[in-house]
């Protein structure tokens, strides 16, 4: 695949990539390598893997981090309770025989890490803000991501069955090791040009007219330049989009009052609702208008 | 030698410029660069940046970086190699390998921009000599501030002692909240049955829950403004030897501008680490404009070093030139986004002291802990107030 097609085929399934992220995304094939995606919150980092994964026709395996994330929810753990009942069912057999029974495949329950390298068609696999999970586990993932194989005491080493295209995303609440940084491609996803923005509306919000589309890109980008606690991401972008097509607005300079009512699907928080009044969405409006 | 061999000889020389600059391009990473060079992605400039950038960057700083880096030794664009710099000002015009080096992570100016306001009360003013001044005042001081005192071995030895006193205080207090925690404890029924296999099934070890507890973070920041001169060192050393004993740590100097110190301060040989911060801390001894360094504070750096488990203490003596209701807008914001906020003031150790200077009053309603601390003696007597937090 060429980078071109890499960014059509991610259009085809409804993601609009720059260019940097298609060749991100062609290298981490080339070589092999996890790919690591940082930005602030609501850029779409998760759609990436999303995308990749309708993009290859696989299966997309998701782990989200957080604190205290341990091995036995990540990797594996042995089904205890079907365990106990297999040994109460074999009462008075052999003790060798039942030790293999009860630790074997079937009483496995292969969680994300090991289900990802245990398919037949390599998945994406996706571990989401790996910067909410601890630095331990991060060193123990850094181990899975170069050797792409798990030990389990009783039963042996699993071997992947093939490699998993990996996507880590991190919003930075917490720095990541060095290693797990080297080990990975790196790309920052940062908002979408105005442009880009543009495309994405019309891509996933069905029915919008391209006034409309770009009325609200443009709103967006301005709203972005003022000092907002939190600025609209991509997904609020979409939100506002749906919400004035869903009101029957075809052009926001038509319906101010519409578009300041529709203002909660894209300011969340009190004081920027505060910030943004009446009078400083009018001017906005006009901008694009 | 062929066209490919010379292109991998120019590729060596890259990842070493890539390596001066802080990058960490290690053999695997040269061996991946070697097979994208050797790829159809080498055919147009564009395309083998933005390859490269993706395999070498590990973070958004030297994402930025990256750009300027690559147009320098592949396109030879605008760029000067400068070996070092010693005590000379940095030249304005075209960009050397080293400011971008040292260019911050953040984009905030670092030491390498130059101040445009140039101070005259503080040359004039004798009493600057000594350090002890009341008032704050708005120029940046252009001389670059004499560190090298903070390295004292004796003095930096006690600084240390201090800090891992202070990281061991904060951290008993988790394990006396732990046990606390025992009292309402549940059992953890996955667990337990897991232990009861070896039993035959009977749940002979039980196994409970406990809340997990991780140290608590702690992030300082330290106002290096004229009128703190006196105490300066003082916390450089403590929080260098904080830096080693913290399980986290970040810190900062703010003066007219905030500067991050906590990558020198890491540095466990005492001599770079001054080095390190003696390049970043050009400006300290200047005026003070604490609101705008704090509101700067928490627009660019307190969602990433602020977690719900840090403490942060700011050292200040609440002299601020800047807008009023600044500071106060500032610390209402930043009391959201921590657990506790400590500030010590070090004047509040003088006789007939009360904080009515504006910004202390500003700020004093968001402080937790407001106390005195001018030396190592005073952060002592503060453990056990730290340690009630």
């Amino acid at each position: 695949m060429t980078r071109e097609e890499i960014a059509d085929g991610l259009a085809a399934v409804g993601y609009i990539a720059d260019r940097d992220l298609a060749t991100a995304l062609l290298l981490m094939d080339m070589l092999r390598r996890p790919l690591l995606i940082e930005g602030e919150a609501g850029v779409g980092k998760t759609e990436v893997a999303k995308a990749l994964s309708d993009l290859h026709g696989t299966n997309l395996i998701r782990l989200q981090c957080y604190e205290g994330l341990d091995q036995s929810a990540a990797l594996y753990e042995w089904n205890y309770q079907r365990q106990l009942l297999a040994i109460k069912a074999r009462e008075g057999a052999d003790a060798e025989a039942i030790e293999a029974a009860i630790f074997s495949e079937r009483f496995l329950l292969a969680r994300p890490l090991l289900a990802a390298i245990r398919q037949d068609v390599a998945p994406v696999l996706l571990i989401d803000e790996v910067d909410r999970a601890d630095e331990e586990f991060e060193a123990f993932l850094l181990e899975l991501l170069s050797d792409f194989q798990v030990s389990i005491p009783e039963l042996g080493t699993i071997v992947a069955k093939t490699i998993p295209r990996v996507v880590l995303t991190s919003n930075g609440t917490r720095e990541l090791s060095d290693a797990l940084r080297r080990r990975c491609l790196y790309h920052h996803l940062d908002y979408p040009s105005q442009d880009r923005e543009v495309k994405i509306i019309l891509t996933r919000v069905p029915g919008i007219a391209a006034a409309l589309g770009r009325q609200v890109a443009g709103l967006i980008a301005a709203l972005r330049r003022e000092e907002l606690a939190k600025v609209p991401g991509v997904a609020e972008t979409l939100d506002w989009a749906r919400a004035l097509l869903g009101l029957g607005v075809a052009d926001v300079g038509d319906d101010p009052v519409a578009v300041y009512e529709t203002l909660a699907c894209v300011l969340k928080t009190q004081e920027d609702r505060a910030r943004i009044g009446r009078d400083v969405t009018d001017r906005l409006i006009a901008q694009v208008a | 030698m062929d066209a490919g061999q010379m292109l991998l000889a120019r590729l060596a020389g890259f990842t070493a410029t890539l390596r001066d600059n802080g990058f960490a391009v290690g053999l695997a990473e040269a061996a991946d660069a070697a097979r994208i060079v050797a790829s159809p992605l080498a055919a147009r400039p564009a395309l083998l940046g933005a390859a490269l950038r993706a395999l070498v960057c590990a973070d958004a700083a030297q994402w930025r970086k990256f750009d300027d880096l690559f147009a320098a030794y592949w396109l030879a664009r605008g760029m000067r190699r400068v070996t070092k710099l010693a005590g000379a000002a940095p030249k304005q015009g075209a960009k050397t390998l080293r400011q971008l080096a040292e260019a911050s992570p953040h984009g905030e100016p670092r030491a390498t921009d130059t101040p445009t306001r140039q101070g005259n009360d503080e040359q004039n003013n004798p009493a600057d000599r000594r350090g002890r001044r009341e008032g704050a005042s708005r120029s940046d001081l252009l001389a670059r501030t004499d560190f090298r005192h903070i390295a004292d071995p004796q003095a930096l030895a006690e600084a240390h002692a201090q800090a891992a006193r202070l990281a061991r205080v904060l951290r008993t207090r988790l394990t006396r909240r732990d046990r606390a925690q025992k009292s309402g404890r549940r059992i953890d029924l996955r667990r337990t049955i897991r232990a009861s296999i070896g039993r035959g099934g009977t749940p002979l070890d039980l196994v409970w829950r406990r809340r997990r507890d991780a140290p608590l973070k702690l992030v300082l920041l330290l106002d290096a403004s004229g009128s703190m001169s006196l105490y300066t060192a003082v916390f450089t050393r403590f929080i260098h030897g904080a830096m080693q004993n913290f399980h986290a740590a970040d810190a900062f100097l703010f003066h007219t501008r905030l500067v991050q110190i906590s990558g020198a301060m890491r540095d466990k040989n005492p001599q770079r680490a001054i080095d390190r911060l003696s390049l970043l801390a050009e400006g300290v001894g200047g005026g003070t404009r604490i609101g705008e360094c704090l509101a700067q504070f928490t627009r660019w750096h307190a969602r990433r070093v602020l977690t719900r488990r840090a403490v942060l203490m700011i050292v200040s003596d609440g002299y601020d030139t800047g807008e009023p209701g600044a500071l106060g807008a500032a610390m209402a914001a930043l009391r959201k986004r921590c657990r506790t906020i400590v500030w010590l003031n070090p004047m509040l150790g003088w006789d007939g002291y009360a904080p009515v200077a504006r910004g202390m009053a500003e700020a004093l309603p968001h402080v937790d802990l407001f106390a005195p601390a001018h030396n190592l003696e005073s952060l002592r007597r503060l453990e056990p107030f730290l340690a009630k937090l």
